[in-house]
């Protein structure tokens, strides 16, 4: 007999709009990237803020730069961030970077450079930036239902393996969670190729299942068939994913879909970066394979806590998302168990079941609730990586 | 569970004609434990490579042209020939897709 999850609790902080976030972070984030620089000093000047330096936010327009808006004002209402300090070139496009906060509820203000200089900027941020930190360090943490997170997932450097053992891991937790209440979201358009009609069947309603293959249909019309070289330049599968056994794309893909399950439905397909809008259950988003990409889209539309199943060892981090490595390849865990927050070895040895496997994860993500440092938390992974959709003006 | 008991060889479904190696080392002679992990059946079969942790091996002769079974799903076309217990990868199969 299985646990039952659904009654347990983890310590956890209860935002001013409802949500869980499992983090406290402080974070001085940049409108664009010539703005990084200020940002920087005021994370060095008050300590516990963190600045999250980015590569774009000027001369973009269109759906690009709604993208650009969506990502940074997702990541600054991610419930896993206490308090914003924003800070731009110009004030305008730094006042709608702060009003997207602000619906949250949570503190936010912010800054910008013209007419006062990086100085005047930093000074004045760094102010705020102090007051922040000191009303949030005294947030206190509360019993909130372990059902109450959005967990996300997203695998790489896949191998054989993943399919096997680290991947099912994941499906099982969904299966256990969604049931009673847990946000879940899966992506990678083009890595769904070669297993798009499965995933189209694993939709919950004929709406879910149109949106999918469009938005399948699209990426390949647009990006695929645009931009494609013989077997995409060996970059899908990945050469890391050629190492370890995988041949196609097809066999990737199946192996990737393993991460939903074997009862969990997705209810609705959301654009990169955007909020799930339609209750609590499992989520597809139009993400890149890329995994900092992709974490960092996940992270934006609110998720807490990522879940990220890998075979050759993907190392990736996020700055305001902990995210959960689990690995079932012995020659992964005897090589860089560093970076490996849940062995799952087991199940090719068959000593461990998946459903085993998928109460370890379960405890993992309690713990890391409660407040464990991920692998990648303590290794100082943070990569923030923005989807770029095309070239700026 | 002792350590002679654990399998070489995983095999998704039954009817696939692939299984992936799930032990480091292994070498061209060994007398593989194969496991089906959807109804954990097993069987025997000799490898006829070396054949590195994650890679594929052949549950039977296969040839040019033959569909590759994995997760009981097409997963690609055999555009080499491999015969049973041999090594199946980029070098004698390919995705159908690009």
């Amino acid at each position: 007999m299985a646990f039952d999850f659904s009654q347990d609790t983890v310590k956890a902080w209860r935002r001013e709009n409802g949500r869980v976030g499992v983090r406290n972070h402080v974070l001085i984030l940049p409108v664009d990237d010539i703005s990084n620089a200020a940002c920087e000093a005021v994370a060095n000047n008050v300590k516990g803020t963190m600045a999250i330096p980015h590569a774009y936010g000027r001369l973009q327009f269109g759906e690009d730069l709604d993208l650009h808006f969506r990502t940074i004002i997702g990541t600054g209402a991610n419930p896993n961030v206490a308090a914003v300090v924003v800070i731009g070139i110009e004030p305008e496009w730094t006042k709608t970077i702060v009003d997207g906060i602000a619906a949250t509820g949570k503190p936010v203000e912010g800054f910008w450079i013209e007419q006062n200089g990086d100085f005047e900027t930093i000074r004045r941020a760094s102010w705020k930036a102090k007051e922040y930190v000191q009303w949030a360090t005294e947030l206190q943490k509360e019993d909130c239902p372990v059902t109450d997170l959005w967990v996300s997932t997203k695998c790489g450097e896949s191998d054989t393996t993943t399919g096997l053992s680290s991947c099912p891991t994941v499906g099982n937790m969904y299966d256990k969670l969604l049931p009673h209440g847990l946000y879940g979201v899966f992506g990678e358009t083009s890595e769904i190729t070669g297993a798009e009609h499965i995933c189209e069947k694993r939709a919950a309603n004929p709406e879910a299942a149109a949106k999918f293959m469009k938005t399948w249909q699209a990426y390949t019309d647009d990006v695929i068939e645009q931009f494609k070289t013989s077997d995409l330049s060996d970059s899908q599968p990945t050469k890391g994913n050629i190492l370890g056994g995988l041949s196609t794309i097809e066999e990737k893909a199946l192996g990737n879909l393993e991460k939903i399950g074997r009862t969990s439905t997705y209810i609705d397909v959301l654009e990169p970066a955007e909020a799930p809008a339609k209750g609590n259950g499992l989520y597809f988003m139009d993400t890149s394979s890329a995994a900092a990409e992709c974490v960092t889209l996940m992270a934006a539309a609110g998720y807490v806590i990522h879940t990220f199943p890998t075979g050759q060892g993907n190392v990736v981090g996020n700055p305001i998302v902990p995210v959960i490595k689990i690995s079932g390849n012995p020659r992964t865990l005897r090589t860089m168990s560093e970076h490996i927050d849940v062995d799952v070895t087991g199940v090719l040895r068959r000593d461990m079941t998946i459903d085993q496997a998928g109460d370890s994860l379960i405890e993992m993500i309690k713990r890391t609730a409660n407040g464990r440092l991920t692998c990648a938390e303590a290794l100082g992974h943070r990569e923030f990586s923005m989807t770029k959709l095309y070239r700026s003006a | 569970m002792t350590a002679n008991t654990h399998p070489q060889l995983l095999v998704h479904d039954k009817v696939d004609n692939v299984g992936v190696v799930v032990v480091e080392g292994l070498t061209a002679g060994t007398d593989m434990l194969c496991v089906c992990t959807e109804d954990n059946s097993d069987f025997r079969l000799t490898a006829k490579a070396d054949i590195p942790i994650g890679h594929k091996v052949a549950l039977k002769d296969m040839a040019e042209g033959d569909t590759v079974t994995k997760y009981g799903e097409d997963i690609g076309r055999m555009v080499g020939r491999a015969e049973l217990g041999g090594h199946v990868h980029t070098h004698n199969m390919k995705t159908k897709r690009w």
